[in-house]
């Protein structure tokens, strides 16, 4: 009795198995049924994804996302996303691939696939005036430097290059204190300063120091897809051979960032 | 002196409990100069907002109507409005419209930087509330004493600095003691216009670390002893200044 039970039970389960695996189609085969790809992108990141003046989200990862759709051959769908829901968004499949100006990390990496290689990437920098002609990290020793508090940064600028930070709670008051002149320069992300800087309120300011700790960045899709990760590895590939994110840069009016140039001069003398 | 740092070395890997600012030097020497920020601002704002307390309650008892409704106004403006909203409205608001100085590296800075901001904001914010504690203890003060000095031809003025003032002093100080106190724990709001003061230091200590039970422990301890400090001063000096007869027994 009791082994024709467990007979019953392992096969129901080995049925239940297969016919997951048979079910368990594949997210680049709904794109195409759906005839549509979800893409998560921010709204609120200049130039990288921001609202236009109509309220559509456009900057250089949507473009991106755009290009993915071409390939596919489907039309495409921007879902607005911020840094505490996006990979919860790609988990729960809200999304189909996640272009959202996020940073590769160990632990992220664990929770969804962040795609290889890296399609983009930001360090620290400064952002100062113009007068203050600024050329390397060390010309900050000794000057007062502003900074948001508890950034991990600050230590750096401060022990390394000798600045003395002036911390506040957020960019708002830094960027306040920079422009009453109550510090040389203001240290933050370098992807935050190219977006201020595309405010003509910040025209005589610049973005004068090479940037430090970069890290890279990652397109992501849901744990698991291996085919639409494999697709889009080929794609990222492609745009670097292709320096279509140095063109995207030149378009949105930045100065091309060196990881990009890199890329795009690795990719292209491989081929 | 290393040995004794490689022991809170050692602490930290045994127990899990990081003090980084005893055996980092750097940690170390930002944590010192945060403590005597805090001890000077303390001090400085302490010492003028008792200064503007002696002075307002003098000039509360003006003849001049206009000079008391200034008064007033100033008790009503700094009483009433929540210390971290005067000191960004100092720094950010008016600190801006400040003549500006050429600094050392070739820009202007608005004259006024903000240490010195937080030292205005801080003590008029306690100075007001200590023109009103010296006022309860003018009014303590019979006026048939003050008949008296007056019979005896002082002024208002050498009346008030020699008869009234040190009668009030003894009436007012459990008050007076309270609102130090307060303000000596007002200055870590200063950390919101970046003055590197303790909180501000530790803060950033703890973003650097991941320390932030071992800092906040500290602050606690490092308040704690501060204001002990300041409050059996206060004591002492109370005692002393006791008149055998004159107040509560």
């Amino acid at each position: 009795m009791n082994f024709r039970l467990a007979k019953v039970l392992v096969f129901s389960l080995i049925i239940v198995f297969m016919s997951g695996q048979a079910a368990l189609a594949d997210v680049v085969d709904d794109i195409k049924a759906r005839g549509k790809l979800i893409v998560g992108v921010k709204a609120d990141y200049k130039p990288y994804g921001f609202r236009d003046t109509s309220g559509k989200i456009v900057g250089i990862e949507p473009e991106l996302a755009q290009d993915v759709a071409d390939m596919l051959g489907v039309k495409l769908e921007l879902i607005p996303v911020v840094a505490s829901n996006r990979m919860e968004f790609l988990k729960q499949g809200k999304i189909d691939l996640m272009i959202a100006t996020m940073t590769d990390r160990p632990d992220r990496a664990r929770m969804v696939f962040i795609l290889q290689p890296n399609y983009y990437s930001s360090g620290t920098n400064v952002l100062a005036t113009k007068k203050a002609g600024l050329k390397d990290w060390n010309d900050l020793r000794g000057k007062p430097v502003c900074g948001i508090q508890g950034s991990f940064y600050n230590k750096k600028t401060g022990q390394e290059f000798g600045a003395e930070i002036v911390a506040f709670k957020g960019t708002a008051e830094s960027l306040t204190a920079l422009e009453q002149g109550r510090c040389i320069g203001f240290v933050y992300d370098d992807s935050f300063i190219i977006a201020r800087l595309q405010d003509p309120k910040w025209a005589d300011y610049e973005m004068p120091l090479p940037t430090i700790d970069d890290a890279p960045w990652g397109l992501a899709v849901k744990h698991g897809e291996y085919r639409f990760y494999g697709m889009m590895s080929e794609m990222i590939m492609k745009w670097h051979r292709d320096g279509r994110i140095v063109e995207l840069e030149k378009k949105y009016g930045i100065t091309p960032t060196p990881f990009a140039v890199k890329m795009n001069q690795k990719y292209s003398d491989k081929k | 002196m290393e040995a004794f740092f490689d022991w809170f070395r050692w602490l930290y890997q045994e127990t899990g409990i990081n003090l980084t600012f005893i055996y980092d030097s750097y940690d170390r020497t930002r944590l010192l100069q945060g403590f005597w920020t805090t001890i000077l601002l303390a001090f400085t704002c302490l010492f003028l907002s008792v200064i503007i307390g002696i002075v307002g309650a003098w000039l509360q008892g003006s003849r001049l109507k206009w000079t008391r409704r200034i008064v007033q106004g100033y008790i009503q403006f700094f009483r009433n409005t929540p210390p971290l909203v005067q000191l960004y409205f100092f720094y950010f608001a008016l600190g801006g419209l400040m003549p500006k100085v050429q600094n050392d590296w070739g820009g202007y800075e608005p004259l006024l930087g903000n240490f010195a901001w937080a030292v205005i904001s801080l003590s008029f914010f306690a100075g007001s509330f200590n023109v009103e504690i010296f006022r309860s203890g003018i009014e303590a003060v019979p006026t048939s004493t003050i008949e008296a000095a007056e019979s005896l031809g002082y002024t208002r003025l050498k009346a008030y600095i020699h008869i009234v003032l040190p009668l009030a002093f003894r009436v007012c100080l459990p008050a007076l003691n309270n609102n130090l106190v307060n303000l000596v724990k007002t200055t870590t709001l200063a950390f919101a216009i970046a003055v590197p003061e303790m909180l501000y230091v530790s803060s950033q200590i703890w973003s650097d670390n991941v320390n932030v039970r071992e800092m906040m422990t500290f602050l606690l301890v490092a308040y704690i002893a501060l204001v002990g400090i300041l409050v059996g001063a206060m004591n002492r000096w109370e005692r002393a200044m006791k008149i055998p007869g004159y107040g509560s027994q």
